[in-house]
């Protein structure tokens, strides 16, 4: 019983600890590659003793920063919800994690441990409904600031998640009916397999059409450049405009965490997840027949490597859009989301269905 | 104005976008971790760190004044009033005086300039029959928390020396009584 708690509460403080961490990382990954894609350096100031670990302390100078600052309220702002929004919008982005494995099953003794914090039937369904619920903070704090650039912010937020959130929908309705589950899971061991013997059978091999449109609609659902109107910096500053202090980092963060969960999505559904190609339970077993046994640890260690790795190259690729295209002005958004990628996935859909239909075992 | 297929479809001018950007970011990052280690090639970022490195300056550019000594160190300034009368925003103050040698006509007793007011033209340079004031020390770093702070007497003036290659100063900013910590 005590034995299960623990087991249950490492889960999950694993992923919240890697999910934290990695929102902290990001900000300082941010200003460094954004830096070394310009030629510039990058903050580089902050230091500890002199130890300056090329700008590593930046996020906690920045942390300590916005803990220390004002803490400002409007005075017409509604008093509950102007509080509560970033709280509502950073735990929804926190949450969304939770479903995501980070690893096959370890066996410890006569236990069985799924490593993922929250093991669930539907944990996609669980993580879009996370996602989407994100934007009830962003639209509270829009709506709760008495600020009209915040509430058109906030209004630009909603209509942007809407369609984005449509056509991640749309687009994963393929991945589900190649691997047949809705458990997370399942849908990484589906990505297990090899096609014709050495290709591995991942999400981006099998559905290279919705990978590309849900990495534009995860883009989408960060909220980030280029698509970031709801904040449009150089025109309405955008739902966060009247928060301070550790309240806009709150924001912040969310942005970040939300870029981690659209990489860790990525992952497990188009990028074989934890899997490593060849490797399986027992070692490695390339496809001209050499084996490599490997003990059931080193394979979990592998596989838990394998994720964070996929899960980083995936945030670099994230931060490379970001850092590379110009903003899509509000209406080039809504016609993207509406015109281009929910058509695209609904005929992604349908060209999955014909695939399978004709490749089905008779 | 018709666009190519190619370009309506985005995607590959995208991913011709994201390459270029990559392919920076690879090159540069090779580059520093090349300068981690010793190596002195060209360096991955265009980056002067200020306070510790600076831009070389021009031989031409016009920076803090100084007063040029005669060999015996007094001020080969004659307090002719060129430059306070040439100065279009009035910011030198000369107090003239006899000088004991009778070969010379005056002598400057304070010299002041503010430069709180100073616009660098440097008229007071062109117009000095003399060549006795002169803005090539190289110093661009003066500021103080008060206007008091700015202002640069005869003394403070005549310590300073001419820049160095690339510009750089070769005496120590010159710092006024009230804003000494």
């Amino acid at each position: 019983m005590i034995a299960d708690l623990g087991i249950a509460f490492a889960r999950v403080a694993f992923v919240m600890l890697f999910v934290l961490n990695t929102a902290a990382i990001l900000g300082w990954v941010e200003r460094k590659q954004s830096a070394i894609m310009q030629d510039r350096i990058g903050a580089n100031r902050a230091s500890i003793f002199g130890l300056r670990a090329l700008g590593l302390f930046h996020p906690l100078a920045d942390t300590l920063k916005m803990l220390t600052k004002e803490d400002f309220r409007p005075a017409r702002a509604d008093r509950l919800l102007f509080v509560l929004a970033p709280f509502v919008s950073v735990f929804f982005a926190l949450l969304a994690f939770a479903s995501i494995p980070f690893g096959d099953t370890l066996r410890i003794g006569d236990r069985v441990i799924p490593l993922q914090a929250v093991t669930l039937n539907v944990g996609i369904l669980y993580v879009f409904a996370m996602l989407s619920l994100g934007v009830y903070g962003v639209m509270m704090a829009g709506w709760s600031s008495a600020n009209n650039f915040a509430l058109m912010g906030g209004q630009r937020a909603a209509a942007l998640m809407i369609s984005a959130e449509v056509a991640i929908g749309a687009s994963i309705i393929g991945v589900i009916m190649v691997y047949g589950s809705l458990n997370l899971m399942e849908i990484v061991r589906g990505q297990g397999a090899l096609l014709w013997g050495w290709l591995p059978k991942w999400g981006i091999v099998t559905q290279p059409l919705a990978f590309v449109l849900f990495l534009t609609a995860g883009i989408a659902a960060t909220k980030r450049i280029p698509f970031d109107t709801p904040e449009g910096e150089s025109e309405i500053i955008g739902y966060f405009i009247e928060y301070s202090g550790m309240k806009f980092g709150m924001f912040l963060m969310t942005d970040m965490v939300e870029t981690a969960v659209i990489a860790g999505l990525c992952t497990s559904l188009f990028l074989g997840g934890w899997q490593v190609p060849y490797l399986g339970a027992g070692g490695v077993q390339f496809p001209w027949g050499t084996t490599l046994a490997l003990s059931p640890l080193t394979v979990t260690v592998l596989q838990v490597g394998a994720f964070v790795v996929k899960v980083s190259i995936m945030i670099f690729l994230l931060m490379l859009i970001r850092w590379t295209l110009p903003r899509f002005r509000y209406d080039q958004a809504m016609r993207l989301g509406w015109l281009g990628l929910f058509p695209l996935s609904i005929l992604n859909i349908v060209l999955t269905g014909m695939v399978l239909l004709v490749l089905r075992p008779s | 104005m018709t666009m190519r297929l190619g370009q309506r479809f985005y995607l590959r001018e995208i991913a011709s976008g994201l390459g270029l950007t990559a392919g920076h970011f690879f090159r540069n990052l090779g580059r520093h971790i090349a300068h981690a280690f010793g190596r002195r090639g060209t360096p991955g970022a265009v980056t002067i760190q200020y306070p510790e490195e600076h831009r070389p300056y021009a031989p031409r550019l016009r920076s803090l004044h100084r007063l040029v000594r005669r060999e015996d160190g007094s001020p080969r300034c004659v307090a002719c009033m060129m430059c306070e009368t040439v100065c279009p925003a009035h910011c030198i103050y000369i107090v003239a005086d006899e000088h004991p040698n009778p070969e010379i006509e005056k002598v400057p007793v304070s010299f002041d300039i503010d430069l709180g007011k100073c616009v660098f033209c440097g008229y007071c340079v062109e117009a000095c029959p003399e060549d006795a004031i002169r803005m090539d020390t190289g110093i661009l770093e003066f500021s103080s928390y008060s206007r008091a702070g700015m202002i640069y007497t005869k003394e403070m003036l005549l310590a300073l020396e001419p820049a160095g290659p690339l510009g750089k100063p070769t005496s120590p900013v010159p710092i006024p009584a009230d804003r000494r910590v």
